[in-house]
C-alpha cells in the first residue's frame, strides 16, 4: 500500500510538471495580454514613451522578456518553493489573495455536496425501488429538468421568484448594505442569507446528475442475482436494500465523491459570476479575462494538483469499500 | 384474464405425505410495448403444471432452456411476483396467501440453490455473513451458540470454518457453490430447490456437490426439487421426474419408469441424446426438426405437435388431457387416449 503510494505521487508529479508547462503556453499565448493593455494606455497619455518603448519597459520588469521555455522554467524555479509571484490584477501576493477568496467557495462548496448527498441519495433509493411508478417518473423528470435547466437560468428565475417578487433575498453580493453595522452573529447570519440562492442554483444543477447515477446503479444491483439470494433467504425488504443493495452502490459513489473533492476549492465559476459572490471562481475569472498569468498559474496549477490527490484518494478509497480490490 | 382461465384447476385436497404440491400452476409474464406502453402480449411462461413431491424425495425436472424450469423453481417459492392462476401447497399451505410478515420465516423452510455460484454470492459481504446473516434475522440458534453452528455447518458442507472472513471472489467454483448450499442449509430447511446447481461447474466437481447433496439430503432429511438439462445427473439422484415442454409438464412419474419407458415423443426425443458411454454403441437419436416456440404464442392444441414426429389431426385442435399409465406415471398426449389407463 505504501509502495503503491509513494509510486502513485511520483507520478503525479510528473504528470503536473507536464500540465503546468502546457498551461504555460497557453496562458503566454492568449491574445488579451495584460501587458499590452497597460502600455496602450500608457502610451495615450499626453508626453508620454510610445506603446513600443513602453512594452519593453513592462515585460523587462514583469519577467515576460524570455521566451515561452525559459520564461516557463523561471516560473518554476520560483514556484517550487512556494513563491507564485505577485498578482498582476490584484496587485497582491497570489497566494495571500487566493487563501482571501477561497474561504467562502469551500464552504459553499462543502454546503452543496453535504446537501446533494442528503437529497439524492434518498431520492435515486427510492426511484430504484419503485421503478416506473408514479414517484420514479416525478423524480426523474425533475432530476433531468435540473440538468437540462442551465444555471443561468434557473439563477434568474430564482432572483425573479425570491428577490423581487417576493423580496426575501438580496439579488447579489455576499453582504448586505448595513453589514458593518450588524453584530457579528448579524453578520454570519447576513453571509448565510446572501449564500441561500447560490447553494440552491448548485444543488439544481448538480442534484439530477447525482439521483440518476444512483437510481442507474441501484437497478442494476437489485436485479443482480445476489439480490435474489438475499431475498430467498427470507431477509426484510429493508435489510435487501439497505444492507445488500446499497452497499454495492457505494463503490460507484466513492467514485464520483472522489472526483468532486477538488471542486471544493476551485469554487463555481458561472454561479459566484451571477452572484457577484467574491469567491475563488468570480476572482480567478476575473483574473484569467484581464489576463493575469501569475494568479491564472496558480490557480490552475493548484487545480490540477487536486484533481491529481482527489484521483488517489478514490483509487484508496476504493480497496475500503470493495474488498476485491486489493492494492499491491 | 377472463374468468374460465382462472377456474381451470379444481382445488386439491393435501396429502400428507407430500410436502409440496403444485396444481395448475400458471405465470404469465406481461410484454408491454406500444407507445403508451400497455400490456400487448403474455409470455406464457408457466401454462398449467401440476405435480408433487413427497416428503423426504427428490424430483428431478428436465427440459430443454427456455421451457419454464426455472421460472417454475421461483414460482414455487414465491420469488419475483405474484402467480397467474393455480395452487402452491407447501405442507398443505398455500404459499401465495402466506401474509408478508410470515413470508419471511416461511423462507426458512424453503430454501433453493441457484445456477451460478459466481454471480449469487454478495461480492461485499464475507462467507461468514453471507451464511449466518439469515440464521442471525431469524434467530435461529442463541447467540452464545452462533459461531460453532457457522463452523459445523460450514464443515458439513465440506468448506474449512476458518474461511469464513474471506470474501466470495477468493473461492473456486465448486466452493462457491458448496457456500450457496451451505447458506441454505443454514437456516434448516425442509424443502430445497436446486436450480441447475451443477451445470456451471466442472465435471468433477459436478459429481463432488451430487454426492454432498445426496449425503445432506440423509442426514437433514431434505426434499429436493432438482431442476437440470442434465438426464444423466438426474437420473441418478431423482426419484420422480418430471418433463417440461414449454410451460407443461408433459410427463410425469417414477425415474425408473419414465427412463425405461418414455411415453411422450418429446421424452423419447430428449433421452435419445442422453450419451451412451461406449464409443462403438451406435446411438438411434431421435433429431427435433425446427426450434422451440415462442411462448407468448404457444401453437394450439398439443404444444409439442410442431415438431412431433407423429402428429395426428387432433394434436393440432385439442389440448391432451392427463392420463394416468399406472404406477403415477401421467402422460399428456393423444397417442394414448385410447389405451386404458390405470384410472
Amino acid at each position: 500500500m505504501k509502495k503503491y503510494i509513494i509510486k502513485r505521487l511520483l507520478w503525479s508529479v510528473l504528470i503536473l510538471f507536464i500540465v503546468a508547462f502546457l498551461l504555460y503556453i497557453l496562458m503566454r499565448s492568449l491574445p488579451t495580454s495584460y501587458l499590452e493593455q497597460i502600455a496602450r494606455q500608457k502610451s495615450q497619455q499626453p508626453g508620454s514613451k510610445t506603446f513600443e518603448e513602453w512594452m519593453q519597459q513592462l515585460e523587462a520588469t514583469y519577467g515576460m522578456d524570455k521566451g515561452i521555455v525559459p520564461g516557463f522554467f523561471a516560473w518554476l524555479s520560483k514556484a517550487v518553493r512556494g513563491d507564485f509571484g505577485d498578482s498582476w490584477k490584484y496587485t497582491v501576493p497570489v497566494t495571500r489573495k487566493f487563501t482571501e477568496v477561497v474561504g467562502i467557495s469551500f464552504w459553499m462548496g462543502l454546503i452543496v455536496m453535504v446537501l446533494e448527498m442528503l437529497i439524492s441519495i434518498p431520492l435515486g433509493i427510492i426511484a430504484a425501488t419503485k421503478q416506473y411508478s408514479a414517484t420514479d417518473n416525478a423524480i426523474s423528470i425533475l432530476a433531468l429538468a435540473g440538468i437540462s435547466l442551465p444555471t443561468f437560468f434557473t439563477a434568474s428565475l430564482l432572483k425573479l421568484i425570491f428577490s423581487v417578487k417576493l423580496g426575501w433575498f438580496d439579488l447579489n453580493g455576499l453582504v448586505g448594505r448595513n453589514y458593518d453595522f450588524l453584530s457579528p452573529m448579524g453578520q454570519k447570519m447576513d453571509i448565510a442569507m446572501h449564500l441561500v440562492l447560490p447553494i440552491i442554483t448548485l444543488l439544481i444543477a448538480s442534484i439530477g446528475a447525482y439521483m440518476r447515477y444512483i437510481r442507474t446503479n441501484m437497478l442494476e444491483v437489485l436485479s443482480s442475482d445476489y439480490i435474489r439470494t438475499a431475498r430467498a433467504k427470507g431477509l426484510s425488504e429493508r435489510r435487501v436494500i439497505y444492507h445488500h443493495a446499497f452497499r454495492n452502490t457505494l463503490i460507484t459513489l466513492v467514485t464520483i465523491w472522489g472526483t468532486s473533492l477538488p471542486g471544493l476549492f476551485s469554487g463555481a465559476m458561472i454561479t459566484e459570476q451571477l452572484f457577484s459572490i467574491p469567491g475563488i471562481g468570480y476572482t480567478s475569472y476575473q483574473a484569467m479575462i484581464s489576463g493575469d498569468i501569475p494568479f491564472s498559474m496558480f490557480y490552475l496549477v493548484f487545480i490540477a494538483a487536486l484533481t491529481l490527490v482527489g484521483n488517489l484518494i478514490t483509487d484508496i478509497l476504493y480497496a475500503v469499500v470493495d474488498p476485491r480490490v486489493r492494492i499491491a | 384474464m377472463e374468468k374460465s382461465e382462472m377456474k381451470d384447476f379444481t382445488p386439491i385436497v393435501h396429502n400428507e405425505e407430500n410436502i409440496l404440491e403444485v396444481n395448475g400452476l400458471k405465470k404469465y409474464f406481461p410484454i408491454k410495448g406500444g407507445f403508451f406502453n400497455t400490456v400487448v402480449g403474455q409470455v406464457k411462461a408457466i401454462d398449467g403444471i401440476s405435480f408433487h413431491i413427497k416428503r423426504g424425495t427428490t424430483m428431478g425436472l428436465v427440459g430443454e432452456s427456455g421451457c419454464g424450469k426455472t421460472t417454475t423453481g421461483r414460482a414455487i417459492l414465491r420469488l419475483g411476483g405474484e402467480k397467474t392462476a393455480g395452487q402452491v401447497l407447501f405442507n398443505g399451505r398455500e404459499v401465495y396467501d402466506i401474509p408478508k410478515n410470515e413470508m419471511n420465516e416461511m423462507r426458512t423452510k424453503m430454501q433453493i440453490i441457484f445456477q451460478d455460484p459466481f454471480s449469487s454470492l454478495s461480492p461485499r459481504l464475507p462467507v461468514g455473513e453471507i451464511i449466518g446473516e439469515a440464521v442471525k434475522e431469524h434467530k435461529l440458534v442463541p447467540m452464545n451458540e452462533y459461531e460453532e453452528y457457522i463452523d459445523k455447518i460450514m464443515d458439513e458442507c465440506g468448506l474449512q470454518p476458518f474461511h469464513k472472513g474471506r470474501y466470495p471472489h477468493e473461492f473456486s467454483g465448486g466452493q462457491r457453490q458448496r457456500i450457496c448450499i451451505a447458506r441454505a442449509l443454514a437456516l434448516n430447511p425442509e424443502f430445497v430447490v436446486c436450480d441447475e446447481p451443477v451445470s456451471a461447474l466442472d465435471v468433477s466437481i459436478q459429481a463432488q456437490v451430487i454426492n454432498l447433496l445426496e449425503d445432506l439430503q440423509e442426514k437433514f432429511k431434505l426434499t429436493y426439487l432438482f431442476i437440470s438439462h442434465d438426464l444423466s445427473v438426474v437420473e441418478h439422484i431423482s426419484d420422480t421426474v418430471g418433463v417440461m415442454y414449454l410451460g407443461n409438464i408433459v410427463e410425469f412419474g417414477d425415474t425408473k419408469d419414465l427412463f425405461a419407458n418414455p411415453l411422450h415423443p418429446y421424452t423419447k426425443a430428449l433421452f435419445s441424446a442422453i450419451p451412451i458411454p461406449d464409443p462403438e454403441a451406435k446411438m438411434s437419436r431421435i433429431i427435433l426438426e425446427g426450434s422451440i416456440p415462442s411462448p407468448a404464442n404457444p401453437p394450439s392444441g398439443c404444444k409439442f405437435h410442431t415438431r412431433c414426429k407423429e402428429c395426428m389431426k387432433i394434436c393440432k385442435n385439442k389440448v391432451p388431457e392427463k392420463k394416468d399409465m399406472g404406477n403415477g406415471h401421467i402422460v399428456y398426449c393423444h397417442l394414448y387416449d385410447d389405451v386404458k389407463g390405470a384410472e
